[in-house]
């Protein structure tokens, strides 16, 4: 049984990709088989947070337009074997991609065994977006505690309840989870920023993970090796937690609470 | 975080951001499925309204909704106190 997961936000600048990359190798690394797909058309990325750039010859667009198999297109991720990549065409217009072919990719992916695949969806609402979602059977909306982020990320909910295949069919809709991006806990006990319930009482959705605002993720994005991989981070080690909870695990959130210091720390800052 | 950071905190402003969200998603969230022509039925039924009584814009209020099988567009006015007019 493949899982559809598209991870979206609405808002661009959130986190999308990020997070894609961070969960399609979480799952990976727990052994299941995962495809991470880039629906950015003309505005690949996901490659370059992945690392792998420079191996793309062929991309999604080529795919639906049999210029290539689906195997050609495939990036085998170079740590991880069960993780494979299908980057977004950077050439040519978004028009490209069709419900159809899209749904003939997803059909393949399925055929070939894969347990997850995650549609990474451009920002906006525009047919990117509403093809990465369409045939998803979760979302995972990702959210700053900020407004704009959390009003379009209440947009692409409505969406997501009334675009989609599944809610089409009626057939219990989208499960949808919430995961918050760019926690500063020590803002939020400040009164500066929106705290985990309160988006969580707006936008009445549980919340999958909270990932605390950190340096380490621009590191890793500059190094094209997804921040779950660097251990040492908290923002790895909260997108963990966000894994092990999508395969079911129920755990408290961490990081949502102000790290206590000690008194060097406090005044010379650190 | 040094020093003088602990003496130039920002305003908690958390409290403004959650209010004005609840209110916007609402008001979005009760527009979202409904007919297009929603927001202009309610410009048109204040103009008239306002030929009579002086409203306030928010004051009118366009809902309609579904109960099974058919749909109830409800129109609510809130008209000014005595002690305004």
């Amino acid at each position: 049984m493949t899982e559809i997961i598209v991870v979206t936000s609405g808002k661009g600048g959130v986190g999308k990709t990020t997070t894609s990359a961070s969960l399609s190798c979480g799952l990976a690394r727990r052994g299941k088989k995962v495809a991470v797909i880039d629906f950015d058309i003309g505005l690949r990325n996901l490659d370059l947070i992945m690392g792998c750039e420079r191996r793309v010859v062929y991309d999604f667009v080529n795919v639906i337009q049999g210029d290539c198999t689906l195997k050609q297109a495939l990036i085998n991720d170079k740590l991880i074997e069960t993780l494979y990549v299908l980057a977004a065409s950077q050439t040519r217009d978004k028009d490209a991609l069709s419900s159809e072919g899209v749904r003939r990719v997803l059909d393949e992916l399925t055929a070939d065994g894969f347990d997850y695949v995650i549609c990474d969806s451009p920002a906006g609402i525009e047919k990117g977006a509403h093809l990465a979602m369409y045939f998803a059977d979760r979302a995972v909306v990702v959210v700053n505690p900020e407004v704009s982020s959390v009003r379009d990320s209440d947009r692409i909910l409505g969406l997501l309840a009334s675009k989609t295949q599944r809610a089409e069919q009626g057939n219990g809709g989208v499960k949808e989870h919430l995961l918050l991006t760019r926690y500063s806990p020590r803002r939020v006990a400040t009164g500066e920023m929106m705290s985990v319930d309160d988006v969580k009482e707006i936008l009445g959705l549980d919340v999958i993970g909270v990932v605390p605002e950190s340096t380490d993720v621009l590191s890793a994005s500059n190094a094209g090796v997804p921040v779950i991989l660097n251990d040492a981070s908290d923002a790895s080690r909260a997108y963990d937690d966000a894994v092990a909870r999508l395969l079911g695990e129920s755990l408290p959130l961490r990081f949502v609470d102000v790290p206590k210091k000690g008194f060097f720390a406090r005044m010379f800052g650190g | 975080m040094g020093l003088l950071a602990l003496f130039r905190r920002n305003p908690p402003t958390a409290n403004v951001a959650k209010e004005r969200l609840r209110i916007i998603v609402a008001q979005e969230r009760s527009a979202r499925g409904g007919p297009d022509y929603l927001p202009l039925l309610r410009r048109e039924l204040l103009e008239v309204i306002k030929k009579y009584v002086n409203v306030d814009p928010e004051a009118v209020q366009v809902n309609l909704e579904r109960e099974d099988g058919h749909e109830v567009l409800e129109l609510s006015v809130a008209l000014p106190g005595a002690k305004q007019v």
